[in-house]
């Protein structure tokens, strides 16, 4: 399908990794210039999942294009909801109120946890170790069931709104993320201990895939795998949005640009999440969940920027009005987009085999990368 | 903050080596340059002391129909300032200067806008297809007056 350009030098090899393999996590396909065993140049092809959600956009209202985006970063689809639903409230210049907007950073935490989970037990599979997988599935289900309650889906839940949340939340929901709380703290614990300080684990992944900093600017690689080259790129904290402002959290962040520092970055990122939330979870103000917005949304004549963090980095979404109920133009800065830019750049000079474990510590959703 | 920028802003694009607009914009301050001067402006924006407009988070472009526009939303690394850059493009002939040696993060994102909506940006390392499959060169689904019989979308 691809003619690649035969590598000049005869001993290099060419090998077409993907679309279907098991390491690129969905359809990437990446083929690799190899000398020996020795990795000269990745070049990822895209497209084997691209539906063209900017332009389907354009013939959406604006309620009905945030249930696509759900679609894009299915492990952060919360997130993305927020990003599009904070991008309509800023044009119309609508107060969520305070009820929604700690149900909102809520629903963003545990997602980011769910997210960070799921990615523990991945990226433990992708350098050879089977049982973390099992162990992440067990509290990612506990998450998913709570999204189900409450959203009534655990994928794709569309519970973001423009001017709020969908509806309230369910009555059990703060005593079942409660019990998640505390059976979860322990287990964070129990991967330390499977993982974090194993032997095998570290050789696989320090000093492998090295970005640094000002690499990891220039590429735009945001999220965890900015903050683990040192990069302060938190945008809950440099452009903070709802109620972070009020919370108490830091911004973890390691300076080795390794594939090990993008692993401590996320497991610090998991104890942060779980603060925020039992921070908030016994104070979720009563009121209103969603304020009064017209059925149809026109948004005035102009252009607007929304940024969230998910758990993948910095999520933009560009919307270009000309007045009318749909879009006129809608761009989406997705992480993953930017994180793989840098894929080749990380790879090169080291071997085959550590291509996984580097494509494992970038975190790669790839409907967030196509859209 | 956004006074305070601007009134930066306005000062050191006095020194600039080539001639920018700049307007307060609706949520950031926005600088409208001839895609010829891009090519000079663009370090300067990145370099200069006072602005270090590092990180670029966002590269698009938006069909008028009468004319195509490209918009870059710069960024400083530790992110206290946010600078668009607007360049106004021909729509037969769209033609701007690639920036991938710039940002490097442009190069994925450029090659997104040249197959979406046909911009050439000269200077670009590997200008290729990125997402659509070969065969597509020269039909940019994200153009307004785009047809498709087949993979139409139309709601």
């Amino acid at each position: 399908m691809f003619k690649e350009v035969l590598a000049e030098d005869q001993d290099c090899l060419t090998l077409n990794v993907g679309p279907q393999h098991p390491s690129t996590h969905g359809v990437l396909h990446l083929v690799i210039t190899l000398k020996g065993e020795t990795i000269l140049r990745v070049d990822p092809h895209l497209g084997y999942i691209h539906r063209s959600i900017e332009k389907m956009c354009e013939s959406l209202s604006y309620r009905q294009f945030i249930y696509v985006t759900s679609r894009m970063d299915y492990l952060s689809a919360h997130i993305n909801n927020h990003g599009c639903a904070l991008c309509v409230e800023k044009a119309l210049q609508i107060e969520v109120p305070q009820r929604a907007q700690v149900i909102r950073v809520l629903m963003d935490e545990l997602t980011r946890i769910a997210s960070h989970v799921l990615w523990w037990g991945a990226m433990a599979m992708d350098v050879g170790a089977i049982t973390p997988f099992f162990h992440a599935f067990r509290e990612r289900e506990m998450i998913n069931e709570i999204m189900e309650e409450t959203c009534g889906a655990r994928l794709t839940m569309n519970y973001m709104v423009p001017g709020g949340v969908m509806y309230d939340l369910h009555p059990n929901f703060q005593r079942r993320v409660k019990q998640f709380i505390s059976f979860f703290k322990s287990k964070l614990n129990e991967y330390d201990e499977l993982l974090t300080d194993n032997i095998i684990f570290k050789q696989r992944t320090q000093h492998i895939g090295v970005l640094r900093r000002e690499d990891a600017i220039s590429f735009g690689a945001t999220g965890p795998v900015g903050r683990g080259s040192g990069w302060a790129c938190d945008v809950r904290k440099r452009a903070p949005y709802e109620c972070y402002h009020q919370l108490q959290f830091e911004q973890v962040v390691e300076q080795a640009g390794d594939c090990y520092a993008r692993y401590l970055v996320r497991m610090g990122e998991m104890r942060q999440s779980l603060s925020i939330i039992e921070q908030l979870i016994d104070n979720i103000p009563s009121g209103d969940y969603q304020a009064k917005t017209k059925a149809v949304l026109k948004l005035p004549k102009g252009e607007y920027y929304s940024r969230v963090e998910t758990a993948r980095g910095e999520f933009g979404v560009y919307i270009v009005s000309d007045g009318g109920t749909t879009p006129y133009r809608i761009k989406f800065r997705s992480p993953g987009f930017s994180n793989l830019s840098a894929l080749d750049h990380m790879s090169r000079g080291h071997k085959i085999g550590d291509l996984v474990a580097i494509m494992g510590s970038l975190d790669l959703v790839i409907p967030d990368i196509d859209r | 903050m956004n006074a305070s920028l601007e009134t930066t802003l306005q000062s050191v694009l006095a020194a600039a080596p080539v001639p920018v607009q700049l307007t307060a914009g609706s949520q950031w301050p926005e600088l409208v340059v001839a895609p010829d001067d891009w090519p000079t402006l663009a370090p300067f924006l990145r370099d200069h002391a006072e602005l270090r407009l590092d990180f670029m988070f966002c590269l698009t472009c938006v069909d008028w129909k009468t004319h195509l526009t490209m918009v870059y939303h710069l960024n400083n690394s530790s992110c206290e300032r946010v600078v668009v850059v607007k360049s106004v493009l021909d729509r037969q002939q769209p033609r701007v200067a690639s920036v991938a040696n710039i940002w490097r993060t442009a190069e994925f994102h450029e090659r997104e806008v040249y197959e979406l909506f046909g911009v050439h940006f000269v200077g670009h390392p590997d200008l290729r297809l990125l997402i659509l499959p070969e065969g597509w060169e020269g039909r940019n689904p994200l153009r307004k007056d785009f047809e498709d019989p087949v993979n139409m979308i139309r709601l």
